[in-house]
Parts: C-alpha cells; sequence; structure tokens
C-alpha cells in the first residue's frame, strides 16, 4: 500500500461534499482517479483527506442541446465518447476522446475530472480551450462558471478553489460553416502525447475565414494559437506551412525527458499542416463542397 | 495517530465479503490481500500494465486505480469469476490455452478480464479490432502474436455470445 494515509469521505450528497470541502483546506476531490491515484500512489501527492463524489447523484449525466454539451462531472471518457449525440453537436469530442488513454481507463475516468486535473499533456483541457468552453463550480458559497480561458493556470494547476467541485463541463457545438480535427503523437499507443493539435477552422465557401488551433504536451498549459492570417489566401502546401511557423511564433515548446524542444517544435509544424488541412476539409465536406 | 478504518462489503464474483481497511487500500491489494483473490495480479501499480485489469460491473477497469472504499456499490469480476460454473476454463482462457497465449502467466489475468468483456462488446472483432482489444496490457514475455491469435480463436469459441 503506497499511498499516504488520508481520511476518506463518500458523501451521498452534493452538500455535503462541499461542506467537507469547506471544512478541510487539504481535501481532495476523488472523481474516476486515473491521474489521482497514480500521484497518491508516487507519492507525489499526499492530500489529507479524499472525498470520493462516486456515490453522488445526478453528476453522470450527458446533456446534448444545439448548442452544445453539458458533461456531468461523474461522466466517464467511454460514456461520452460513445454518445452520439454529443459526438454529433461537438464532433471534435469524438476525434479527441479516441486519443485519450486505453479504454481500460477511459472506462473509469472522467472527463471534467481530466479537465480541472489541468494537464498540458492532456487531450480534454486542450479542446474545452479551443472551444471556448466553460465549467460549472460549486462551493458552500454558491455557484460560478470559469470559462476555459481562465481555467487553466499552471501545470496541473486550475482556477477551481480547494473548497470548489466542478460539477459539469460545457462544449459549445459545431456551428455552420465550421469543422474540426484533432491528432497527436505519442511514443506508444496510448501514452501521453509529445505534442498534439486540435483545430476549428471556419470557412465561406472554400475561403478560411477563422482558424484556430489548441496545442497540447507543447507548453505546460493547453495553449490556443489563431492562424486565419497564415490561410486567409487559401489551404494550400505553403500557408499549411505558414501556418506552422505562425503556431510555432506563439509557443515555446518545452523539453522533457520524452522529446527535445526542438523535436517538438518539429511536430507543432507536422501536426498543424496536418490537422488543420483535416480541419478544412471536415468544414468543407459538412457544407457538402469539394475541397 | 491510528488510521481510521472502514468496514466495508465488496461483491466479487458473486459473493459479498466483509472486510475492514483503511481508506488507502488500493482495490487490487483488497482483493489480493484482504480477500485472498490472488489471481488480479500486480505489475507496475500506476495503470500502464494492464496486469491488475478486473471487470466492474463488467467494464474492465483498473484494480491498482482504485481504492477498495470507493468500489462498495459495483459488482467486480475477477479472473477467478471467468470460469465455467463447474469450474472448466472459461472460452477465453480455453483459447489462451490453444494458442499458447502465456508463457509466464503474470499478464494473463488482465488479458483475459479485457478480453472478456471486449468480446461482449464485439463478439466477432476484426484482426486489428483484435488487437486493439489487447492494446491497453503489456506482455514481457509471450509476445502478442499468439495473444491476438486467442482473442479470435475466443471469439470462434462464442466468448461474446
Amino acid at each position: 500500500m503506497k499511498p499516504a494515509p488520508f481520511a476518506y469521505l463518500r458523501p451521498r450528497t452534493l452538500e455535503e461534499a462541499l461542506e467537507a470541502l469547506a471544512a478541510n483546506e487539504g481535501a481532495k476531490v476523488l472523481a474516476g482517479g486515473q491521474s489521482l491515484v497514480p500521484l497518491l500512489s508516487m507519492r507525489l501527492a499526499a492530500p489529507g483527506m479524499l472525498v470520493d463524489i462516486n456515490a453522488l447523484p445526478d453528476l453522470g449525466a450527458i446533456t446534448v442541446a444545439d448548442d452544445g454539451v453539458r458533461v456531468g462531472a461523474l461522466a466517464r471518457h467511454a460514456a461520452v465518447l460513445a454518445d452520439e449525440g454529443a459526438r454529433r453537436v461537438q464532433p471534435l469530442l469524438g476525434k479527441a476522446l479516441r486519443h485519450v488513454a486505453h479504454p481500460t481507463i477511459r472506462n473509469r475516468g472522467t472527463t471534467v475530472g481530466s479537465i480541472v486535473h489541468a494537464d498540458g499533456a492532456a487531450e480534454l483541457p486542450a479542446v474545452l480551450r479551443l472551444l471556448d468552453g466553460w465549467v460549472e463550480v460549486a462551493s458552500v458559497a454558491g455557484r460560478r462558471t470559469i470559462p476555459a480561458a481562465e481555467l487553466f493556470v499552471g501545470p496541473l494547476e486550475s482556477s477551481l478553489r480547494h473548497d470548489e467541485i466542478a460539477v459539469s463541463a460545457t462544449f459549445p457545438g459545431l456551428r455552420a460553416a465550421e469543422g474540426v480535427a484533432f491528432d497527436e503523437v505519442a511514443r506508444r499507443h496510448g501514452d501521453y502525447a509529445m505534442c498534439g493539435v486540435a483545430a476549428l477552422v471556419r470557412t465561406e465557401g472554400k475561403q478560411v475565414v477563422a482558424a484556430r488551433a489548441a496545442y497540447l504536451s507543447v507548453e505546460d498549459v493547453p495553449t490556443v494559437v489563431d492562424l486565419t492570417a497564415a490561410l486567409a489566401d487559401g489551404v494550400d502546401t505553403a500557408s499549411l506551412a505558414a501556418a506552422g511557423e505562425l503556431a510555432l511564433a506563439h509557443l515555446e515548446p518545452v523539453a522533457d525527458l520524452h522529446a527535445s524542444a526542438a523535436y517538438r517544435a518539429q511536430l507543432v509544424r507536422v501536426l498543424t499542416r496536418r490537422v488543420v488541412e483535416a480541419a478544412h476539409a471536415d468544414a468543407l465536406t459538412r457544407q457538402g463542397v469539394a475541397a | 495517530m491510528t488510521e481510521e478504518l472502514h468496514e466495508i462489503r465488496l461483491h466479487v464474483n458473486g459473493t459479498s465479503y466483509a472486510l475492514t481497511v483503511p481508506g488507502r487500500r488500493l482495490l487490487s491489494d483488497a482483493l489480493r490481500h484482504d480477500l485472498g483473490l490472488t489471481g488480479t495480479h500486480v505489475g507496475c501499480e500506476h495503470g500502464v500494465c494492464g496486469a491488475c485489469t478486473i471487470l466492474v460491473d463488467g467494464a474492465p477497469m483498473r484494480s491498482c486505480l482504485m481504492f477498495a472504499v470507493s468500489a462498495v456499490d459495483a459488482e467486480l469480476t475477477t479472473v477467478e469469476g471467468l470460469a465455467d460454473a463447474d469450474g472448466s476454463l472459461g472460452p477465453v482462457q480455453q483459447a489462451f490455452l490453444e494458442c499458447h497465449g502465456l508463457q509466464c502467466g503474470f499478464c494473463t489475468p488482465g488479458f483475459l478480464t479485457t478480453i472478456t468483456a471486449g468480446l461482449r462488446d464485439n463478439p466477432r472483432p476484426t484482426h486489428a479490432e483484435a488487437r486493439e482489444m489487447v492494446a491497453g496490457n503489456l506482455c514481457r514475455c509471450t509476445g502478442y502474436q499468439n495473444i491476438v491469435k486467442a482473442v479470435e480463436r475466443a471469439a470462434e469459441l462464442g466468448a461474446g455470445r
């Protein structure tokens, strides 16, 4: 048994959970635990209390409306990936979720937990950031909404306060004339990516009127770059290469055990070209325009 | 300070067990040490290797990434629960035997549980799907060729039906 001792609470109501968090500054929320439990077992984290939210009612819902997909705190990655309505309203969810670890991990890990864990190498924080989504958080003081742009403040650090639980995340839906794509490069299938890119392209006819890409595992936090300027005159080999260089002008790739900064920069070039081209083709296909 | 203990019940392979554990007892350790169900193997203990995979309400999950106290509401199936009622090998186990899908056997319980659930979801996998089904489990000695053959043989034996 490797985790350090902690007090364990398995509340049956959200109010009970929030009161426990408010009363214990060192408490952490346990949902799927697929990131938290390894951190505990390696003793990289040793919270004094775990508040296990798995027995709370109503937090597993995936609610699909035309303007977006709201994912409850206990919805597992596998459930979101299997939800046809969610994939239809925001296809980027399906495209990105199948890159999240292995199916066995996705059976337990939660989408909202992955977001507020705020790992710069994870897929869903980058997706929420690209789509300008938000999380709803609750505490004994009430509820508030945190936009993705204000959520990821540092490596493994979100802007949630210690007494708050993220009860849902909302991913805005794909709008008319938009296309999305996702790809990443990892050393081993299912591992953390060394670089991943999610792209959202909006077109008028074949013309790109907006193009943004979110980068994961390049910096310590998911980073969005506006690539519209590089693609305004058309999507071809030269403009896609220019988009990669434009992205790099806004990024400072980190170096670690898995990849040097120079290699990550090369992955940014390659994946920007690949993913932006795919998102552009996706936008055209959805409008019935030949690429 | 004496560590707080929790009296819980776990439901494993159709049997209900009472046990007393600290909050930090990993489910994998509870199965092995508290319940004596040592068929579940513990390799990396951080969710990578897949040896500890069990079925939680029918879905494969890493028992090393769950706490026993968090599994009280679930129906758990370990490798001990995969044999047929008369004690003979289940179809996935039979396929591993026929295809030489194991050598040392350390990783095998995790493969058996994963494939049991995988074939239930997809009883007739293509070769690519059979490979994908075991992609989250590591084997360091048998090699994957015979394990993938075992997935396909288990499908022939009707493991998913």
